[in-house]
């Protein structure tokens, strides 16, 4: 048995030292080539770094990046700019009957499932999206610093919970949202088993407009938890432990210590949190569609769930004819991200310390 | 305030179970309004004093007193002590106004009251005018001041310094030492002062405890330590250029240097043992002297007003340090001799003085 062991491991030395003599070999052929090539380039008056101005270089070396970007991100935003201009638009034959420069965003506003709700009281795509950014992101952003904060103050189990919370993070949205649609059910589902509410309709057939929104947005709060309760738990260990030291000495109570110390010295991380889920919640989508379908709406109901995001799918689905309200629809959206970022960047000057 | 530390003990284990004394059964008084220097090699014990008398660290064994109060099982923030940390942990958000300002925010009093003594602490480190700077536009002194200013505003019983000077260039060193002093001798406060610089520690002590492996090895005045060493590692630890040690025989209670006999020390039997002597103690010897011993001169250096002769004892080398007037350059030999009482004799086994007290 000794011995069977004993062959085992030699052997496996062996392999191991033949894999890292490969290895190596493979290096010194591909420098050896490198070097080839090089003289080839030089002797060709060919070569990258004495040839080609600095700029030239460059952009060689950006080209592929720029090419990636290019067909995927900055033609679709060109062409959303172009279609927004196109008035009466048809993409099965490219014909348009005129060019406008108000009429789609005027059609846009003035929809009624858009921005102003005219025969029902309640959800609209910016009223919706606007009510989930405001609640999710100030709750989300509260609850990870105090759960990261919390985190980070217990010893036994750290990496357990820290496990536990960052779950959602890998886990995919439409799978969680399910999961949450069965907790919240009418029949049989863990709330209203728990608090003891019967058959209280959360999302289901006559659930009004504000348990529909309690839900998601619990789902939308939820669901980005982790990812912020990661870049805080970090940026929260990254912090000298003597300043700490140095409150405890004069007598700083818990909460002090976390307005005045914690929460500064983390301020640039809490800011690109801020930033990001901001954005991240201008665009929900996914969790509406896990709860309520594609629709947006819950069974029965007269009001809609759906986001702006979902208003600008509904128009890029119909067939195409429709492209312009879309791609006005989406100008809007970027028009509002970048009025609230810039907004929060200018408020951010005071309090965020680098 | 006087601090007392009796049979003070922290044994640290670490995740294999294995046990270091970082501090063994220190038990040290230390005077209301003098400022005391723990002096000791990196890894000695030092810090960790320091930090249990902060009550950062809670010690194995032993008691802390702060006057007649028993601080052992108190919180850090129940004990009013000030701590100037190493790096100085002073909040990088905050400006130097509000950094001082912070200890006072968690205590009762009076906001007006509060000002005044944020401004009356900034002008006494001499940071009056920079009040409304963060600490990244300061230079290293001045961090300093404004985490010493931090450290006494809320009018501690005790001021504890971790290594102060250690960030700070040689310059600056000499010159924070003076305010430090100035600054404990304004006040008043009992000072507990961490270092491993054993020269900073002489100048700016009124007492220092020097520890070894969490032991003290000997707790007086400065220069008393330096006179009368109470043992071997004591001896080495102080002075610049260091002591010169070696071995010699003890016949008929004569030391024997060379195979020749030097001094008399009745008190000490026949034996081996460690003899020091410090370089500048040495002095090239009158004619009628009866105690000196002629060496051979290896080398010699001028440094300014003294010379340094390298020459051998016992088959070991030494420095000797003398008036520069006193040796040729061109001098083989020199006849030398030093003070009766600057001749330690050390035991070869414990390191401790035999011929004095």
């Amino acid at each position: 048995m000794a011995s069977l062991i004993k062959n085992i491991k030699s052997s496996f030395r062996k392999m191991t030292t033949s894999i890292k003599t490969f290895f190596w070999d493979m290096r010194r052929a591909f420098n050896a080539r490198k070097k080839k090539i090089g003289a080839y380039l030089d002797k060709k008056n060919l070569n990258l770094a004495t040839k080609f101005p600095g700029w030239a270089r460059a952009l060689i070396y950006l080209s592929p990046a720029l090419i990636v970007l290019s067909v995927f991100t900055f033609w679709p935003i060109i062409n959303s700019f172009r279609l927004m201009l196109y008035e009466g638009y048809n993409m099965s034959n490219n014909t348009i009957t005129g060019y406008t420069i108000f009429g789609n965003f005027i059609k846009v506003i003035n929809d009624e499932s858009f921005l102003f709700a005219a025969s029902h009281t309640e959800g609209t795509a910016v009223m919706n999206t606007l009510i989930i950014v405001f609640i999710s992101v100030p709750v989300s952003i509260f609850l990870s610093l105090f759960i990261s904060v919390a985190l980070n103050g217990i010893k036994p189990l750290k990496g357990f919970f820290q496990t536990i919370y960052f779950l959602p993070y890998v886990t995919n949205t439409i799978a969680i949202g399910l999961v949450i649609a069965y907790m919240f059910k009418a029949d049989g589902g863990l709330v209203n088993e728990l608090f003891g509410l019967g058959k209280f309709s959360w999302v289901e057939q006559g659930a009004e407009y504000w348990r529909s929104m309690f839900v998601l947005i619990f789902y939308a709060t939820w669901g980005t938890l982790a990812f912020k309760i990661m870049v805080f738990l970090t940026s929260i260990q990254g912090i000298d432990k003597q300043y700490y030291q140095a409150a405890a000495i004069d007598a700083t109570p818990r909460r002090r210590i976390f307005s005045r110390i914690t929460v500064p010295l983390i301020s640039p991380m809490i800011f690109y949190i801020l930033v990001t889920s901001v954005i991240g919640a201008f665009k929900i989508y996914n969790q509406i569609v896990a709860l309520f379908g594609v629709t947006g709406r819950p069974a029965g109901a007269n009001y809609t769930m759906q986001s702006i995001v979902m208003y600008i799918y509904q128009y890029i689905d119909g067939g195409g004819n429709n492209l312009s309200i879309a791609a006005a629809g989406s100008l809007i959206l970027f028009g509002i991200i970048l009025v609230l970022t810039l907004v929060q960047m200018q408020a951010s000057k005071k309090r965020v310390h680098y | 305030m006087e601090l007392r530390l009796e049979n003070l003990t922290k044994i640290f284990t670490n995740k294999t179970g294995t046990d270091t004394t970082a501090v063994d059964d220190l038990s040290i008084t230390i005077d209301s309004g003098t400022l005391v220097g723990l002096l000791g090699p990196s890894g000695c014990g030092k810090s960790t004093t320091l930090f249990m008398i902060a009550g950062l660290l809670k010690p194995t064994r032993g008691k802390i007193f702060f006057g007649e109060d028993d601080v052992t099982k108190l919180a850090p923030e129940k004990r009013g002590i000030g701590l100037v940390f190493q790096n100085y942990a002073l909040y990088p958000h905050m400006t130097v106004y509000k950094n001082i300002m912070f200890p006072l925010e968690n205590m009762d009093v009076p906001r007006d009251e509060a000002i005044q003594r944020v401004k009356e602490m900034a002008d006494l480190v001499g940071i009056g005018t920079m009040l409304d700077r963060k600490p990244a536009q300061l230079s290293g002194g001045q961090q300093q001041r404004v985490a010493i200013a931090r450290a006494l505003v809320k009018k501690p019983r005790v001021l504890l310094l971790d290594e102060p000077l250690s960030n700070l260039d040689a310059r600056l060193r000499l010159q924070m030492r003076e305010e430090i002093k100035r600054i404990q001798r304004e006040t008043g406060i009992t000072t507990v002062f961490v270092t491993h610089d054993q020269e900073e520690a002489m100048s700016i002590s009124d007492k220092m405890v020097v520890l070894n492996f969490g032991v003290e090895q000997q707790y007086s005045a400065p220069q008393e330590m330096y006179n009368t060493p109470a043992n071997l590692f004591v001896a080495k630890f102080l002075g610049n250029p260091p002591i010169n040690s070696f071995e010699a025989d003890v016949k008929d209670g004569a030391v024997i240097f060379n195979d020749q006999k030097f001094m008399q020390f009745k008190e000490v039997k026949d034996g081996s043992y460690i003899i020091g002597i410090r370089p500048e103690h040495f002095r090239v010897a009158e004619k009628d002297s009866k105690d000196k011993i002629k060496v051979d001169i290896k080398e010699i250096f001028h440094v300014g007003r003294d010379t340094m002769i390298h020459f051998e004892l016992n088959g070991q080398n030494i420095r000797a340090l003398v008036d520069s007037d006193s040796v040729g350059d061109n001098d083989k030999s020199v006849e030398l001799t030093c003070k009766r009482k600057r001749l330690y004799v050390f035991d070869k086994d414990t390191g401790k003085v035999i011929n004095h007290g």
